[in-house]
This record gives structure tokens, C-alpha cells and sequence, in this order.
């Protein structure tokens, strides 16, 4: 019952640690107009915008969306703010996909970004809170510990996380949007780097970028207009899902949580995919914190349960060799506009099946998966792209 | 043959079936977000006759800046015990969004069941500055207008526009308190009559304290659902037969703050015009705001504006528009009315308005 939909507009900004050139609304027009270039269309051609960040101390505006109507070309419009942590850049696509897959719009622009420099995100995910006790950690302070267990339960060597922040930094190289760019790194570099919270190194985590992301996405119909237009195919969602777990649950498994597991069932069975190492060919998945690919290696399901750092150590996981590269945009170990990190994900996705993606670009992916989560891991927002129209 | 009204837009028709609000107090000192939810979320689960089991997405509507803290939605979803895990986003908006955002999700056909809720804190900080956040941040913000000033500003423009006058604005007033008296969960409740409310000094010209909306702690919760399915749940659904929502610009100078367009059209989309109305629930929490809201619905007269009190008598921030819906809902499901309109607004002076017609059998 639901409609088709494709991606037909994609565009980002260059990320970067400070963008200082442009105000919040630049920034978000920057990366909506190349969208827009990118479709073929023109503002008056989107039926409603779907805006989406982390939290509003972030930048210290609430709810900027209403200050970004005109710049967004909203006025007049349906436009809508989506916030779910740090998945929000992908339950932002989500969002904005199904008012298409209903069949309200033909064409949604959806836009995700954060503008870091403007504030301190480690200030505002520490600030005490009434009825609970300060973390005054972050998000790395918060992971570590989760982190250290998974070590324990699978027996991973120490090394497996650096060599995912290596790997990460020299598929950043060949992004050109990409905030880290680190001809150097190395293992020894990564193991030099000062230890934020052990396991993690410095360059074990995400950067802290300005930057924004935005899609286009379109019905079938809208579809074949930017596709004869431009030249450009689309990417066609094949499964899209999200899943939340609440925080207080003595029953949660934080290293390999439920939600996860759940949300990549759902857009696997969706997608018609029962094997995702071998149906897809590449994954864009967040990993903010270097350990977090085999941990999501085994919660996505690509690799058995204890097993998901041997992937990674094998270059299974590489855009050069391996059979299933995993964040070949650099992700977000090499560009973290928070809000966007997990949109960008999805693009990327959307990218690589488009055969789009330049330089890391995955030769002839059909299938790929774009991947968020947030919260205290118990947020995932999870979609499937490719190069076929779905059955 | 059905016993479901006709969509307006060709959605599949879902209606509302469960509606519950908490007693908005000045300040819930007690409570946190996920206390202040619990009773609420039990409360409409008991309401439809359901479990947390049989609902197949959730949607939430809530803003950080009240708790002065990140994610206060993370929390609050534990008021649900969402295990196993579910289908679950989250609007940085009134609640009325969130269940715009349940609508959609609905229409695919594999779901038909929602739950929605809002909640917010009022009671934590100081609006005038927390509000100046929500300002453009390069031009606005800056100069630090508050709250009622701004609002001013807007019921100038209603009475130099020859719009509303003084009191038009104190008769809202009293009507919504004394509306009021009959809905156990509103705040202001009294009779007062026109003339000593307008015996009251100026707050800002030509604001008097009855212009303003009372400061809120709440909580509300709806369930929808999808199709016959709704029949399982209540005996007159009230269903949602038309809704749209649309935007202005954030620029005050390039709107005319008297008229509502953003309102007009959504509510020409919605359908309003296009029936009788019983009941028109509008979150218009400054006295004059009714005014603008009613002339862009184009509501006559006759049609009962508020008839629980309105936000002049509770005004829960971030569950205060999805009350409306709820409001409007009830007297459906009551049987007391078989048309009702729904209105929730965002953003500064009614820059972001979402319209809702909601029809019994």
C-alpha cells in the first residue's frame, strides 16, 4: 500500500571544525541547494521540508527551524522538526520518506546539520539535570565503559579499534566533503594520540564538525521527472525502520542492544535481505567511537556473536579489498556535524548505489545500508537504498 | 456500508480514540517528566481498552530548553516501558506534531495503531528567557524582547487594524475562566466579569494580565487508530477527516502579526469551511490571538471557541496543542458533538500553525 521512494537530490556541505563563513541558515541553504541542483528542481517544486539536529544547546537556539523557514524556502509550506539524539539525521530521512511513501508529497526536502562551533557539546550533554546524578562525561565518557565490556565478552585484541580509526581516516581521503583529512595517520599515530577515555584515544573518536546535509526525496513520479532532467538515477528506499529501548531497564544489553538487532531485522526483512554481508554491498553505520564497527559489525548482524573484530582485523571491512567496506566516506569518525552525522550516513548509503560516490565510490553497489543511533545506544533509525526500483 | 466519514485529502481515515491530560499546576514540584507522564500514559491506555503491546509506533512532542538540560524525551519514554523495543521518533514540537507525524505513519497500511504524547516543565525556568532563545539569533535575539512584549506588539496590530479591541480580548478571558469551572484539569478557573478585568493596570499595553495565558506544568497522551480497528476501541471515534499544517517566515517586519495565513491555508486545506462546526479548540494562548486564529478558520460565531478553557486557563507548553486535539476529540467520542476543529500553534506569534477537523459518525 504504501508508495515508492526514491532519492533524487543529494547534498552536503564541506564539514569542517568551524564555518565561520556562513550563519546557521548559510550553512543549511548551502547543502539544500546542491540537493536541489542535484534533483533538478527548484524550491518551488518541494512540497514540504523536514528539518532535523541533536540538541538545540548545541548551537544554544531552540527550535532553529523556525528561524530557518525562509532560508529553507518553508514559507508557506508544511515544515517539521525531528529530534531523536543522535539518530536524528537518519529518522529525520525517515520521517521526511514517509510522507512521500503515504503519498502526501511528491517532493520533500529534508535537511539535517549542526553548527558546533557555536557552542560546546561536551558542556551541553554534561549540564547537570534536575532528579538525576551529573555525568559530566560526553558521549565518549559515556561509551567507554560499554566499549571495555564488549572487549571482555569477545576477546578482541586492544588494537581492533585503532585499526578502524586508521582505516576510517584513509577512506576519508578520498571524500572531498570530509572534515578529518589525515595523510599520515597511522597506527602508531592513533596509539601516540593522548588517551581520552581509556580504551579511546584521541583520534579513536569523532571530531567535532559544522556541517549539513540534505536529500531530496521524491515519488516515483518525481523520480522519472529528475531522472530525464538530469541524467541522474535515483536510489530506491527498499526498507526503512527505527526502534528505541527505554534508558532505565535492567534487562538492556548495552554492548549488543535489542533495538539494534530489532531495527536491522525489520529493514533486512523489508529489503528481502537475509544475508547482509553478502546482499549489500556497503554499509554507511555511525561509529562515533573507533570500537563501535565490531560492535555494530554483530549487532547489524554481518558477523556471529564474539566475532565482529575479526572482520575488521582481516580488512574485511576496508574500501580497499575488503568484501563488505564499511563507511567509505570516512564516516563519522572523520566528519561529526552531529546532527547530520547520521543523515550523511544515509546519503552516503544513497550515494554509493547511485555510483555517485567519486573517489569511494564501491564498484557497482546495488545495496547498500544506511545506519544511526543515539541516546545511550538505544536509538536506531536504520534504511535500505538501491540501484533497482523495489518489486 | 461504513460507518466511517470520508477523508477530505484521501487519507486512510484514523481517528482518535483515547484522550488524556493531567491537572496543569503552576508547578509540579514533585514530579519529573517521566512521573508527571506515568499516570497520563495508563491513564489513555485504560481509556482505548489497550496495552502498550498493541500499539505499533510512538510519537512524543517536547523541547529540551524547558528542563534546561539535552534529550529530555530520552527519559521520558521510559513512562512507557518500551520493551520489547518499538517503532518510536520524537518532534522537537507541540505534541499536536507528534501526532501529525503518528497520522502519516499510519497511512501505509501496516500499522493502525499510535501512540502520542506531550509533555513539558514550564515550571523550571524563566520563559522571557528561554523563549528569547527561540528568536532569530543574529538580528532578534539580541535585542532581548520578551514574551509579552512581543505579544503586545501582535494585539496592537489586531486593534490598529480595527480586528479586536481591549474588550474583546478581556470578554475571551472571561469566558475561558469561566468555561473553565466545568474541566477538572484546567488551572484558572473563576467568574469574572468584563468590567473588573478591565479595571486591571497594564502589563505591557495593551496586554492586562488576563491577556496572558497562566504558566503550566502537564502532560497529555492520545491513541489512534486506523480504519474498523478504531471501533475496537471506542464507540464513536472521532475521526480525523482532514489536517495540514504549514509555516510563515521568522521575520515579524515581513508578516502582517494580525493575520494568520499560515492558519488560513492549512485550515482551507483541512476543510473546515466545509461543514458546521460544534466545537473549535484553538491554542491561542494570548487573548487576542483567538481573535486572528478564529477571523483565518473563518469560524462564525456561533461555534463554541474553547468551550474547556483554553490555554488562557492551562497553558502546558508542548502538550497545550495536542490538548486541543484532544479536547476537540473528546466531545466526539463523548457524543457530545459530531464536528470539531483542532487548532496548535509553534513558534513565536503564530509563525507555525497545524489545523485538524475531526468528525463522529
Amino acid at each position: 500500500m504504501a508508495n515508492r521512494v526514491a532519492v533524487i537530490g543529494i547534498g552536503q556541505t564541506h564539514h569542517r571544525s568551524k564555518r565561520e563563513d556562513v550563519s546557521i541558515a548559510g550553512l543549511v541553504r548551502e547543502a539544500a541547494q546542491r540537493a536541489l541542483d542535484d534533483a533538478g528542481c527548484t524550491w518551488a517544486d518541494i512540497d514540504a521540508v523536514v528539518v532535523g539536529k541533536a540538541p538545540d544547546m548545541f548551537e544554544g537556539i531552540m527550535m532553529p527551524e523556525h528561524y530557518l523557514a525562509a532560508a529553507l524556502g518553508a514559507v508557506g509550506k508544511p515544515m517539521f522538526r525531528v529530534h531523536t539524539a543522535g539518530s536524528v539525521g537518519g529518522s529525520t530521512a525517515l520521517v521526511a520518506a514517509h510522507l512521500v511513501a503515504a503519498g502526501l508529497h511528491q517532493r520533500v526536502l529534508t535537511v539535517a546539520f549542526e553548527k558546533q562551533s557555536d557552542s560546546d557539546a561536551m558542556w551541553a550533554l554534561s549540564v547537570p539535570q534536575p532528579f538525576s546524578a551529573p555525568l559530566l562525561a560526553g558521549a565518549g565518557g559515556y561509551f567507554a565503559p560499554i566499549i571495555r565490556a564488549y572487549m571482555r565478552r569477545s576477546g578482541a585484541p586492544n588494537d581492533v579499534g585503532m585499526r578502524v580509526a586508521v582505516k576510517d581516516r584513509l577512506q576519508a581521503l578520498k571524500n572531498p566533503y570530509a572534515h578529518l583529512h589525515l595523510p599520515d595517520i597511522s597506527m602508531k599515530m592513533v596509539e601516540e594520540s593522548v588517551l581520552l577515555w581509556d580504551p579511546l584515544h584521541y583520534l579513536e573518536s569523532c571530531p567535532s564538525s559544522d556541517g549539513a546535509a540534505a536529500m531530496v526525496l521524491g515519488s516515483e513520479q518525481a523520480a522519472t521527472v529528475a531522472e530525464s532532467a538530469t541524467g541522474r538515477r535515483p536510489a530506491w528506499v527498499h526498507g526503512m525502520a527505527m526502534r528505541s529501548e527505554p534508558t532505565m531497564f535492567a534487562g538492556r544489553d548495552q554492548v549488543n542492544p535489542q533495538a539494534g538487532r530489532d531495527c536491522a531485522k525489520d529493514v533486512y526483512a523489508q529489503a528481502g535481505i537475509t544475508n547482509p554481508r553478502a546482499e549489500l554491498d556497503c554499509a554507511e553505520v555511525y561509529v562515533p567511537f573507533s570500537w563501535y564497527e565490531p560492535m555494530w559489525l554483530e549487532n547489524l548482524g554481518f558477523a556471529a556473536q564474539g566475532e565482529g573484530w575479526k572482520l575488521t582485523e582481516s580488512g574485511a571491512t576496508a574500501l580497499d579489498g575488503g568484501d563488505i567496506p564499511w563507511n567509505c566516506s570516512g564516516g563519522v569518525l572523520s566528519s561529526n556535524p552531529i546532527g547530520a552525522s547520521g543523515m550523511l550516513r544515509f546519503l552516503e548509503a544513497a550515494l554509493q548505489v547511485r555510483g555517485m560516490a567519486g573517489e569511494h565510490q564501491v564498484e557497482g553497489a546495488r545495496k547498500a545500508l544506511g545506519h544511526a543511533y543515539g541516546g545511550g545506544a538505544q536509538f536506531f533509525a536504520m534504511w535500505i537504498v538501491g540501484s533497482e526500483r523495489p518489486n | 456500508m461504513s460507518k466511517i466519514p470520508a477523508t477530505r485529502q484521501g487519507h486512510r481515515p484514523v481517528a482518535i480514540v483515547g484522550f488524556s491530560q493531567n491537572h496543569s499546576v503552576r508547578s509540579d514540584s514533585t514530579s519529573n517528566e517521566v512521573e508527571m507522564l506515568l499516570p497520563v500514559i495508563h491513564d489513555v491506555f485504560d481509556r482505548a481498552g489497550l496495552t502498550k503491546d498493541e500499539i505499533g509506533f510512538i510519537c512524543s512532542g517536547s523541547t529540551d530548553y524547558l528542563i534546561g538540560g539535552p534529550f529530555s524525551f530520552v527519559t521520558a519514554l521510559d513512562a512507557i516501558g518500551v520493551w520489547p523495543p518499538k517503532s518510536e521518533s520524537h518532534v522537537e514540537m507541540d505534541g499536536a506534531w507528534a501526532l501529525y507525524e503518528a497520522f502519516v505513519r499510519l497511512q501505509e497500511g501496516d500499522l493502525d495503531t499510535a501512540l502520542v504524547y506531550g509533555f513539558g516543565k514550564s515550571s523550571l525556568g524563566d520563559l522571557d528567557e528561554i523563549f528569547n532563545l527561540q528568536l532569530d539569533p543574529y538580528t532578534m535575539a539580541p535585542l532581548h524582547p520578551d514574551l509579552v512584549s512581543l505579544a503586545a506588539l501582535q494585539a496592537r496590530a489586531v486593534i490598529d487594524q480595527g480586528l479586536g479591541t481591549e474588550e474583546d480580548f478581556a470578554r475571551i478571558a472571561a469566558r475561558s475562566r469561566r468555561d473553565a469551572m466545568n474541566n477538572p484539569f484546567a488551572q484558572i478557573k473563576r467568574d469574572d466579569d468584563v468590567a473588573t478585568l478591565m479595571s486591571e493596570p497594564y502589563l505591557v499595553s495593551p496586554l492586562r494580565r488576563h491577556c496572558l495565558p497562566p504558566i503550566s506544568d502537564g502532560a497529555s497522551a492520545i491513541i489512534l487508530a486506523a480504519g474498523e480497528k478504531a471501533f475496537d476501541y471506542a464507540e464513536h471515534p472521532a475521526w480525523i477527516t482532514g489536517i495540514d499544517h504549514r509555516i510563515e517566515t521568522h521575520a515579524f517586519g515581513a508578516r502582517n502579526l494580525a493575520v494568520s495565513t499560515s492558519t488560513a491555508k492549512a485550515g482551507a486545506i483541512a476543510g473546515v469551511g466545509e461543514g458546521h462546526v460544534d466545537v473549535a479548540e484553538l491554542l491561542t494562548p494570548f487573548a487576542h490571538q483567538e481573535l486572528i486564529v478564529k477571523a483565518a478558520l473563518g469560524l462564525a460565531d456561533s461555534v463554541s471557541i474553547n468551550p474547556s478553557g483554553g490555554p488562557l486557563s492551562a497553558n502546558p507548553l508542548m502538550s497545550g496543542g495536542l490538548n486541543r486535539l484532544g479536547e476537540a476529540a473528546q466531545a466526539i467520542l463523548d457524543g457530545r458533538a459530531t464536528r470539531t476543529v483542532a487548532h496548535a500553534t509553534g513558534g513565536p506569534l503564530l509563525q507555525q500553525n497545524l489545523v485538524c477537523v475531526l468528525e463522529g459518525a
